[in-house]
């Protein structure tokens, strides 16, 4: 599948921006700190430029706003309505927090409550999708709601550490956080190996009884909608390196930074290497998530031949 | 509305013959000057007369080899073949593509199952795209909207065409006659009896799709191998003692004055 850029950054800071909301609406920071109330400020900061990003890849985007009406089918609609809806709770305490140092106790709950829905209505869109085998699991919703918490748990260590002088528990918090969500997403990309699920060349074309079946002629000489859209796909070494790089960036480096800033609570270098952790995840998060397109095989590319696509 | 009607009055679709496609691409072009004039947006071309040109179709034509266990080449195993693969939207019943759409641009008719894209709300996000299995919707480049086969619903009910014209344009083109339009949802229509006799398919009913449209398998081939007193047969080797009608009176009138040539022989 084709990894474009606004999906990638839609779904890495939102996923980001939700996580964060989350664990502030559980109430993880004190609302007179200035963490608790600049964090506010980023969640929806993170959140808004996702959303917004994400309509950059819209063919006709002036009919944008009838993405809302189709709710009762489409997790694309859903994740639309659910935004918005959470929206309401998240400015209402960041207001509170921002500016009455106050944290209302239910609202906290409701809001990290829709903001993980929202973000599981995200992966949905995704594992909803049967032509896509690798996204058409349980393990899609489970990487994305954990790599949401993980990355709002990093964010919130960082913030603890500049303007509180030490993160407590957070940094702790954030590496078990890390660690999970990375290994839902080990079992996500082990399922690389069942390829298009039940579908072969012989189910797309019916002609499996007569033989082995082989594309002689592509429809069209050169590209199209479709082999563009669905046939991106990325080399199989090129894959396994970004991989190892994603897992360097998205878990190692900040795992480890993070355990140091533990060790050092309050010194300048805990705070560095607190920044740092924040900057190595989201740098690992986005090739993660442009591996979860790049590595996604399409049904339709069946009907090209299979590997007729694959080296891109 | 993009929830599925619970069940349509009839089911229009086509069927198409994969033993008599002869890959001849007319169906993709008499398609694509219909639907370009007609429903909604018209289907663009990029670079038309560039390196690389390319553009919007609804239907296209893939081409297949098939095989048997042993062979490696065409032909080196008697029942290999090559099939020409029409593909269109197949109008599914349970069709993703409608249930993904955010917008309610995407529907499927209670009354005849045709799945259509309402273009004056589709927003052009893809996601349909991405549901439907067999690559039947493509995103018009130039206008941003998705393009689908529409089962040419402009043609069928259309009084003011003749009559043997309101049929899909693919249809009522195709020279060799592999095209079938009718209500697959009626046991007793043309088109239902054609898919029994002749044991007619969904592509990747894996997917639950459930298709409407239905292939038809490339009939039983006798292999090349007993097809050894057919008149290509006669005309290119020696053994012609036996040929009869059109090759035999060739054969006897070029020997009559010469007694030691034989067709085929220089
Ligand atoms: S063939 Fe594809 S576009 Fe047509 S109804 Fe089925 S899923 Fe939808
Ligand atoms: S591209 Fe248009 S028709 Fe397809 S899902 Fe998006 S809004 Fe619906
Ligand atoms: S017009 Fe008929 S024979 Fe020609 S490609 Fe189309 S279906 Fe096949």
């Amino acid at each position: 599948m084709h990894p474009a850029y606004s999906v990638i950054f839609f779904t890495t800071l939102t996923g980001a921006g939700y996580g964060l909301a989350a664990l502030l609406g559980f109430g993880l920071a004190d609302p007179t700190m200035l963490s608790a109330k600049l964090g506010y400020f980023l969640a929806l900061g993170l959140i808004t430029v996702g959303l917004l990003s994400s309509t950059l890849h819209l063919g006709n985007p002036k009919n944008a706003i009838r993405a809302f009406s189709q709710w009762r089918s489409s997790w694309l609609s859903r994740e639309g309505v659910l935004a918005i809806v959470t929206f309401v709770p998240v400015t209402i305490l960041a207001y509170t927090n921002i500016f009455m140092d106050m944290h209302i106790g239910w609202l906290g709950w409701v809001s990290a409550v829709l903001s993980m829905m929202t973000v599981y209505s995200t992966s949905m869109i995704y594992a909803s999708i049967r032509t896509v085998n690798l996204w058409n699991t349980w393990l899609t919703s489970a990487s994305y709601l954990l790599f949401s918490n993980a990355g709002g748990a990093v964010i919130l260590t960082a913030l603890l550490a500049l303007f509180e002088g030490g993160s407590g528990d957070m940094p702790k918090i954030a590496i078990v956080a890390l660690v999970v969500a990375w290994i839902a997403k080990w079992f996500w990309n082990k399922r690389q190996s069942e390829g298009y699920g039940g579908s072969t060349m012989a189910t797309a074309t019916g002609l499996g009884h007569l033989g082995k079946v082989r594309l002689l002629e592509r429809p069209h000489a050169m590209e199209n909608y479709l082999t563009r859209e669905m046939g991106f796909r990325v080399a199989r070494k090129h894959a396994a390196k970004l991989w190892n790089i994603a897992v360097l960036m998205g878990l190692l480096v900040p795992a480890v930074m993070l355990a140091i800033a533990f060790g050092l609570q309050g010194s300048t270098t805990a705070i560095l290497l607190s920044v740092i952790a924040v900057i190595t995840h989201m740098i690992g998060m986005l090739v993660e998530r442009w591996l979860f397109f790049a590595t996604a095989k399409h049904a339709v590319s069946l009907y090209y031949g299979d590997t007729a696509l694959d080296v891109k | 509305m993009t929830t599925l009607p619970q069940s349509t009055d009839k089911k229009l679709g086509l069927v198409i013959d994969l033993d008599t496609c002869v890959g001849c691409h007319a169906c993709v072009i008499a398609c694509k000057e219909w639907n370009t004039g007609g429903y909604g947006s018209a289907l663009s071309d990029q670079q038309p007369y560039g390196a690389e040109p390319e553009g919007s179709f609804l239907n296209r034509i893939h081409t297949f080899e098939i095989v048997p266990e042993g062979g490696e080449v065409i032909d080196q195993s008697a029942d290999s073949r090559v099939v020409h693969f029409p593909k269109s939207c197949l109008h599914c019943e349970d069709a993703p593509c409608v249930t993904v759409c955010p917008t309610g641009a995407s529907y499927k008719r209670a009354e005849d199952g045709i799945v259509l894209v309402d273009e004056d709300k589709c927003m052009g996000c893809g996601l349909c795209a991405w549901s439907c299995a067999y690559g039947a919707r493509e995103m018009d480049i130039s206008a941003g909207i998705m393009k689908k086969c529409t089962l040419c619903v402009d043609r069928i009910y259309n009084e003011t065409i003749p009559e043997v014209d309101r049929i899909p344009s693919c249809v009522r083109t195709c020279p060799a006659g592999a095209r079938h339009f009718g209500d697959l949802g009626d046991p007793q229509s043309d088109v239902s009896i054609l898919v029994a006799e002749r044991g007619g398919f969904d592509l990747m009913p894996e997917q639950g799709n459930k298709p409407t449209n239905k292939y038809l398998p490339p009939r039983e081939r006798k292999p090349l191998s007993d097809a050894v007193n057919t008149g290509f047969e006669a005309a290119n080797s020696d053994n012609v003692g036996d040929a009869t009608g059109f090759f035999g009176w060739i054969d006897k009138t070029l020997s009559k004055g010469s007694n030691n040539s034989k067709v085929g022989e220089e």
